[in-house]
């Protein structure tokens, strides 16, 4: 290793040799690389539309930043030939229902991707059923080719607590673990395991399996929503969809998520989209209701606080 | 005697490297490449022992490469070859075929004349490796 760093030194410091062009042309690349590497990767895109597309997230947005900042000053030491170690990357996402698991998973391989970590860059969702066999030797074939089918890409085990099953000692899903960890270890350069699920049942997963919690560097953790968040989701959503909400509505969903959020079963964004949906069917029978009249434009676009107020966490009155 | 059939068998061994880049040009082109092995390379056999099923939708040579190297380690002297199948309607055949792993000694073919009426002479070729059973041929 000493070998390996003594001549880049020199090379950064402009050295005793620094007459002659090869080291001149050394010490003068790190000030200006940085910016031309940071510029050459687009990683500052992916991480602006991070920032506009997805609301809230801070500890997870400010990780994801910290591996980008890794990444690209790996690829610098590299240009100069100093060791680099690919850091691993397998990653754990612990959170409630809805709150952009599966999202900043998609948006994890763009970003490995876009940072040369992955080859391809696409990212293959999967869960217990994908991996796991239903007879003897069913399941590591099965589980080999997802793990094939996810090589130079992410692989999203969704729900992945479900793999191991304490109460069943027979149970096949101690088999997939077993082989996901022997390739999460050998072929770390070949892809990137990111786990996902609830946060009480990932923890009992991780003490379960302790080799699987070692290999896992990064354990992040999504917060909920806050209400104005919540919000901000849902004009965003709305906006993808074309539709916008009339001031009324704005209120009224303001409220109806304060409502929601009160009740059992609450799923953050997922509820949110759901609602959404709900009052975009009210909507559009509102203005079926008036067929024969003009519809404009704005109609059609325009969400009223009648299409919210109908909801049933209002008082328990229709749908 | 080296055997050459397919493609690149006139140049040395491709390397693991080389393998992987030709693999990834094969995905590129979104044709489905698969694994056969053989230790019965007579060039009109046709019919190579498939090493598990054609690789569809896989995105990376990394994944094809693991099982190129599965095979070498079960079938360390055997013939095996990677082939990659286009599917475009009209096209519907392989487009490329190469060896990747041969057995360290190839005895090679024997000529065999056999005279039919007339005089004439029918020619044929017959491995010297195919006398002894399958399986314990090289």
């Amino acid at each position: 290793m000493k070998v390996e760093t003594a001549p880049s030194i020199e090379a950064l410091g402009g050295g005793p040799r620094s007459g002659d062009s090869a080291a001149d042309s050394a010490a003068l690349a790190p000030n200006c690389d940085l910016e031309a590497v940071f510029r050459d990767s687009h990683v500052g895109d992916v991480l602006d539309e991070l920032d506009r597309e997805l609301v809230g997230l801070a500890p997870v947005k400010s990780r994801i930043r910290d591996i980008a900042a890794l990444l690209l000053i790996e690829r610098l030491r590299s240009n100069l030939g100093l060791t680099t170690g690919a850091p691993s990357l397998h990653m754990s996402f612990t959170g409630n229902p809805g709150t952009g698991k599966t999202t900043v998973a998609l948006r994890m391989a763009q970003i490995l991707h876009r940072l040369g970590y992955v080859r391809k860059g696409h990212l293959v969702a999967v869960t217990r059923d994908d991996l796991v066999g239903q007879y003897i030797g069913h399941t590591a074939p099965k589980t080999r080719e997802v793990l094939k089918r996810a090589m130079g890409g992410v692989l999203f085990i969704d729900e992945a607590y479900y793999l191991y099953r304490p109460e069943n000692e027979r149970d096949y899903g101690q088999e997939a673990i077993e082989i996901l960890l022997q390739v999460m270890e050998n072929q770390r350069e070949d892809l990137v395991v990111i786990l996902a699920g609830y946060k009480d049942r990932m923890d009992t997963f991780f003490r379960s399996n302790p080799g699987m919690s070692s290999r896992v560097a990064h354990h992040l953790d999504f917060p909920d929503y806050t209400s104005p968040e919540l919000l901000a989701i849902a004009r965003l959503m709305l906006g993808g969809m074309q539709y916008r909400f009339s001031p009324e509505a704005d209120r009224a969903f303001r409220d109806y998520i304060e409502r929601r959020k009160a009740q059992p079963h609450f799923a953050n964004a997922r509820s949110v989209r759901n609602a959404l949906d709900r009052s975009r069917l009210r909507q559009a029978s509102r203005l079926f209701a008036r067929r024969g009249g003009p519809i404009s434009r704005e109609d059609l676009v325009t969400l009223e606080a009648a299409d919210i107020l109908a909801s049933r966490v209002f008082g328990g009155s229709a749908t | 005697m080296r055997l050459t059939q397919g493609t690149f068998s006139f140049l040395p061994d491709l390397t693991d490297e080389q393998i992987g880049a030709q693999i990834e040009y094969c995905l590129a082109k979104n044709w489905a490449v698969s694994i056969e092995y053989t230790d019965d390379p007579h060039p009109r056999n046709t019919y190579w022992e498939m090493f598990g099923l054609p690789m569809f939708d896989i995105r990376d040579a990394a994944a094809i490469l693991g099982e190129v190297r599965t095979c070498r380690k079960t079938f360390p002297r055997h013939y095996i070859k990677v082939n990659a199948f286009d599917s475009t309607r009209g096209r519907e055949s392989l487009r490329l075929s190469f060896i990747v792993n041969r057995p360290e000694r190839e005895p090679g073919f024997a000529l065999t004349r056999q005279e039919g009426p007339g005089r004439t002479v029918q020619y044929t070729t017959r491995s010297y490796a195919v006398e002894r059973p399958e399986g314990e041929r090289y």
